[in-house]
Parts: structure tokens; sequence; C-alpha cells
């Protein structure tokens, strides 16, 4: 059993009387602490595949599970709780709250999480976020106040904040500049090597994928090359708890 | 704790925007504000008119006499003598509703003391229940006359404040001899000040005096002169007009053989007065007592089952309701103008709320994407537009409350603090907010989180 097990997912768009197929039949597998990158040329559906396995968007057919788990028999509102649990997100345009500290930015997420921590322990754990990132002396700059770079960390440090098995980021260099993503996938690299967090990343950039251990490279909604499982190294079973099974409501 | 949390989550997102939520509550703001000033001063003056339909003294009845008319010509309402002192003296002990009841003699003419003169709204002959009718037994100063003055005709009086002022400057008058109509009156009382009636008339513009003084020295009525002639020659005759101090009751009519008495069985005159003013036991038994005074009357005055009264009952309470059914209904009407301001002011909320919540349509993407549910974003979206309702509501408040303390300040009217608006404006302004930012909140809580995510 696999952390993520992808069988034949297809989505397709209605657009209006046309159909528009953008995943043709996707089939993967992701182990646990594995650090995979998605390539593929603009419009192959890299972003739509994400949303997908971040449980954002359901697949029009296939099978998806998660640690076993599947996905497609869960309600929106389990969905929203194992994204709150399971995974963190990371965007390419940062997705910050404006005119909002960078502290209650990271803290957000905390007050969706079932297990209510009280409010100073929550500031606390976001500090603690930001001191990791290397923003521990900007916990109340608001985004405009930050760089990109910055405001990326942020973004990283909010995605960690409940401090998920699996880390989703969908071009999260896409607006820095060179050296600045090698700061950010220093973050990832660490991350996965020490903390052992499952990291899905969608780049165009090879050089981010450089960083990582396995390419699938995607063509046209189907999967061209990389498909194959490697030994993960540091699998990491901290979450992923049996709670969101079927049957149980959030 | 999760409330606590959601309501700061709300307050910090309204702080965002500061001018935008004053403006969105403005309505909110204007309307619980014309609300709490308008039943503030409205239960100011509903207070203001008890007062003063109680310085009228609590459940009065009026009885004037019924219409005279003389070759179809009608002398107008009170013309007709059909009341008599021992009218009121029967009321007194045949009405068990009545509590008690005073006959008035009104007279209107000069007063005059030492160079200075008046002519004074009232005066009034009465007996000295008068005072306890209209519950002004608390005497500024001196003594109210005897039941023997009464009898006996005497030549004293009461002054009412504002005559104290007019004749007396302010001076204590206990004591000193005034004239009415140039027969003199030593003034053994003051009245305690009452105010205005609700017709806005001074009712401390008034003289009291023992009602046979008044009757048969100062307004001189022809029964008055008919008395006097009758008795200028008989042995024990009081000249009511000359002496000053007459010890025993005067005789008011001619005496009358035991052969007269024989054939006229009724009296073929008698002491008229112009009102009698009586006070029931308690509001609710004003009705006993007009029966029962209707009864009374009827059967003292002979009139048989087909004819009608030579009398009216009038009612001083219902005047009163009435007045005050006017100020609630006006009350009432600005209420509801005022509620539909809230509507409005509603309307706006929710405006503002859809451009938030379209404004914000990524935050919502993003809060979806770290694990917020459908419920979360609309008690979210729901709680910010009650805390916007909410602090209006309580702007409103102090504006409307703020409002009404300076139509106290500058036009003197009388204010009443109402708890019950304040809450009241508490609990409508919550329900506007959560009426008008449901469906914002319900609209927030549909959005897709890919779709919301990629809003431009
Ligand atoms: N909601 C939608 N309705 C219709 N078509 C869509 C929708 N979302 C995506 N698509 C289509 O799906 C295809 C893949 O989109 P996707 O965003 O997954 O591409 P991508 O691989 O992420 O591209 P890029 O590298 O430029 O981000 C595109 O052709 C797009 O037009
Ligand atoms: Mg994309």
């Amino acid at each position: 059993m696999q952390l993520i097990d992808l069988h034949n997912i297809c989505k397709t768009y209605q657009m209006g009387h046309v159909a528009v197929s953008v995943l043709k039949g996707i089939s993967f597998e992701v182990g646990s602490g594995e650090f995979v990158a998605l390539m593929g040329v603009s419009g192959s559906g890299k972003s739509t595949l994400m949303n997908i396995l971040g449980c954002l968007d359901v697949p029009t057919s296939g099978e998806y599970r998660l640690q076993g788990l599947e996905i497609s028999g869960l309600s929106a509102d389990q969905r929203a709780l194992l994204r709150n649990r399971e995974f963190g997100f990371v965007f390419q345009n940062f997705n910050l709250l404006p005119r909002t500290s960078a502290l209650d930015n990271v803290a957000m997420p905390l007050a969706y999480a079932r297990d209510h921590l009280s409010d100073r322990d929550a500031r606390r754990r976001a500090a603690d976020m930001l001191h990791r990132v290397g923003l521990g002396d900007r916990l109340d700059h608001v985004p405009s106040q930050l760089s990109g770079g910055q405001q990326q960390r942020v973004a990283i440090a909010r995605a960690l904040i409940n401090r998920p098995p699996v880390l989703f980021a969908d071009e999260p260099t896409g607006n820095l500049d060179s050296r600045t993503s090698e700061e950010i996938l220093k973050i990832f690299q660490h991350l996965n090597d020490e903390e052992g967090v499952t990291i899905i990343v969608v780049t165009h950039d090879a050089n981010v994928a450089g960083h990582a251990r396995r390419i699938i490279r995607i063509h046209d909604g189907l999967i061209q090359d990389g498909a194959a499982l490697l030994r993960p190294v540091k699998p990491r079973q901290e979450h992923l708890v049996p709670e969101t099974r079927s049957g149980e409501k959030p | 704790m999760k409330v606590f949390r959601t309501v700061r989550t709300a307050v910090n997102a309204l702080r965002r925007n500061p001018m935008r939520a004053m403006l969105t509550t403005l309505g909110i703001v204007i309307g619980i504000a014309a609300v709490i000033a308008m039943v503030e001063i409205g239960a100011g003056s509903a207070e203001a008119l008890k007062k003063t339909i109680s310085t009228m003294g609590a459940n009065v009845l009026l009885i004037h006499p019924g219409t005279a008319a003389s070759g179809g010509v009608s002398f107008g309402a009170g013309s007709g003598v059909t009341l008599t002192p021992e009218d009121c003296e029967a009321i007194i002990r045949e009405c068990p509703a009545v509590r008690t009841a005073a006959p008035i003699v009104r007279a209107r003419t000069q007063v005059v003391y030492g160079n200075r003169n008046w002519v004074p709204t009232f005066i009034y002959g009465t007996t000295p229940e008068f005072l306890d009718v209209r519950d002004w037994t608390m005497l500024a100063e001196g003594d109210l006359f005897s039941q023997r003055d009464v009898l006996n005709a005497n030549k004293v009086c009461l002054l009412g404040q504002t005559l104290v002022k007019e004749l007396f400057e302010a001076q204590s008058p206990i004591g000193e001899e005034i004239r009415i109509k140039n027969v003199s009156f030593r003034v053994i009382g003051v009245l305690s000040r009452k105010g205005a009636n609700m017709v806005g008339m001074d009712q401390d513009d008034i003289v009291i005096a023992p009602w046979t003084t008044i009757k048969y020295r100062v307004t001189g009525s022809s029964l008055g002169n008919v008395n006097q002639s009758s008795q200028a020659g008989s042995e024990n005759q009081v000249n009511t007009l000359n002496n000053l101090y007459p010890g025993r009751q005067p005789s008011l009519y001619p005496q009358r053989s035991a052969a007269q008495e024989a054939n006229n069985p009724m009296p073929v005159r008698f002491e008229s007065v112009d009102q009698i003013l009586a006070a029931a036991h308690s509001t609710e038994e004003i009705q006993a007592a007009i029966d029962q005074i209707t009864e009374a009357l009827r059967e003292r005055h002979r009139i048989r089952p087909d004819e009608s009264d030579d009398f009216h009952i009038r009612d001083m309470t219902e005047m009163a309701n009435t007045i005050s059914a006017t100020t609630a209904l006006m009350t009432k009407l600005l209420l509801l103008v005022a509620m539909i301001s809230l509507v409005v002011g509603g309307v706006g909320i929710m405006n503002i709320m859809l451009v938030s919540v379209t404004e914000r349509t990524r935050e919502i993407g993003l809060r979806m994407a770290v694990g917020a549910r459908g419920g979360d974003i609309l008690r979210q979206f729901l709680v910010e537009a009650v805390v916007l309702c909410l602090a209006g509501g309580v702007l409103g408040i102090l504006l409307g409350h703020g409002g009404s303390m300076l139509v106290r300040q500058l036009l003197q009217w009388p204010i009443e603090t109402s708890p019950a608006a304040i809450s009241a404006a508490v609990i409508v302004s919550a329900t506007v907010g959560i009426t008008f930012g449901f469906y914002p909140a319900w609209k927030a809580s549909r959005l897709n989180p890919i779709e919301a995510l990629r809003y431009e």
C-alpha cells in the first residue's frame, strides 16, 4: 500500500457542448517520503492533476487512494479535513492574506484544525514555523512589507503549520529569481531529508526538478515518463491516521 | 473559545477596510439612533403627560349641569342650574365608587391687593374636599378653610402660587387681606405648586374660597339678591355683604311657614353650583362611579325614565387617555419609519457583504484549500455581518442617546432612558446582520475552492 495510488484518473471539463479531456488516464504511485517533480509543457494538465492529488478537485473517473483510503467516497467536508490535516499547499502566487501579519497568515490553518490549540500555543507554533523558514525577525510584517522570497517562505510556513505528511507545491519558484528559488528549494530539500515530508512539486524549471528524486513527465494528459516507483528513503507515518477513513465523519 | 476566535477573525477582516465598514454600517447606525432617540423622547413625553394628568387629580369626574334653553335658544353646555351642593353631598353619601366630591362655584373677576391687581384664571368657591379630589392636600403654607367656614360663608381664601407671585411678589400672604370684587378676604393658606395642566393652563393661577362666600358675596347672583332683600327686615338676618365674619350660617331662603311647606313640598328655589368634581376610588371604578352618580342624580332631580339627563359627566382620565393614545400612535409611526430605515441599512449590509465576498474570493479559496469547510466560511461571513451590525447598533445607541440628551439640554424636553429599547436595539441589529448577512455568507460557502483560488 503506497501513500498515493492513482489508477486511471481522467478529468474532463464540459465547455458547453464540447467536452475537453484534460487528464486521459493517469496512473502512478508515490511512496511516503518521496520528493517528486511533475513536469510537462504548459496546458498539459499538471495543475489539474495536482488539484486532484490535493483533494481540491475530484476526478471525473478513476481511483485515487490515499494510504489505502478511497478519496472519491469522501464528502466535501471530509476532504476539507483531509486537506487540513494531511496536506500543505504552496502556490506560485503565494496567496497570503493581504494586510495580515506573517504570524497571523501562518496561524490561519490552525483555525480549521480539529484539535484546537489555545491562542498562545497557536501563536507560538506559528512563530516557531516562521523561525524554521528563516523569518523569525519578520513576524509582524504584512505581505506588502516582504520580498517575494520571504512571502513564499511565509506560505511554506503556513503549509507546514499543521505538520502535514504531504506538501504540494505548484510552481513555487515561478515568481522568484534563481537565487531566491535556491533558498526555497533548500527548505524543501531539508523538509524531505530531515523530516520525511513527502513533497510533490509542479515545475517547468529543470533546476527545480533536479532537486527531486523522481520526475514524472506529463504530456497531453498522459504520463510520459517516471511512473515507476523508486524506493523511499525515509518513510514518515506521523499523520495519515485512520480518523478520516470511510464511514467516519470529520 | 471558537466563537471568540471567529469574532476576532471577523474584526480583523473588517479592520482591513475600516472606512468601508463604517459607511456600510451607517444605515444601521442611523436606524438604531433614530429608534433610541424616538423611544427615549416618546417615553419622556409620555411620562411627563402622566405627571401632568396626575396633577389634575387621579380618576376625576367632572359633573356639569345640563343645557338650559329658552324658546329654542340654547345657552350652551353648563348653562342650566340643576346641580346643588346637596347633590354633591348625596353623591358622597350614596355612591360607593366615589371617594369624595366637591361642588364648585366659579367667578372671574379682579383680585386686588394694595396697589396691585390680577385676574386669576380660576376663582373657585368650593368645600374643603376640593383639594382632596384634586390630590392637592399638601399646602405650601397656612391652613385649609373648614366646613364651618363654608357654612358661615366666611371670607377666607387660599391662593395659588401664581397669585402669590403676582400680588405679593412672593412674600408670605398669610393673614393679609385681598379684595375680590370689593369683598375683602383674609388669606389663610397658600397652595403648593401644580404647574400647567394638559392643555397648558396654569393651575396655580387660582383662588379658592368657601363656595358660599363666592356664591353669595362675590358673584352676587340674583338668588343672593333675593335672599338679601327678603332677609333685610328679618330678625335673625345676616348681612352677608357687610358682616366680616358672620357667626352663623346665613339663611339663604326666606323662612317658609308650615302651610307653605305643606303646600309646596319641593323647594321652589335652590342653591345651584356650577359644577361638581368627584373622584373615583380607582381607575377601574370610574365607570361604576359614573353609573352610580347618574342614578343618584336622576333620582334626586326626579327625572322620568324617558327623559334625558339634566347633567353631564365627563371623565377627565378619558381625556388624558386620548392624549396619551395620540402620543403613543405618533411614537409607533416614527418607530415604523425607523424600522424601515433599519431594513434599508440591512440591504446596504447585504450589498457590501456581497461585494466583499467577491473581492475576497481568493481568500475564501485559500481558506478552503487549507481545510476550511463550507460551514466555517459561512460562519465567518455571517459573524462578520453580525459584528458589523452590532458595532453599528452600539454606535447607534450611543448616538441616539446622545441625541436625546442634546434635545433635553437644548429644548428642555423630558427624556426617559429605556433599557428595553436598548436591548431591543441590540437584538434587532444582530437580527439584521444575520438576516441580511446570510445570503452573501451562504454564497461564499458554496464557492468551489479551485475556481476561487484562480479568481482574478
Ligand atoms: N475549469 C476549467 N474549465 C475548462 N478547462 C480547464 C479548466 N481548468 C483547466 N482547464 C484546461 O485544462 C488544461 C490544463 O490546465 P492546467 O492548468 O492543468 O495546465 P498546466 O499543465 O498547469 O499548465 P501551466 O504549466 O501553464 O500551469 C488547459 O488546457 C486548460 O484550458
Ligand atoms: Mg499550472
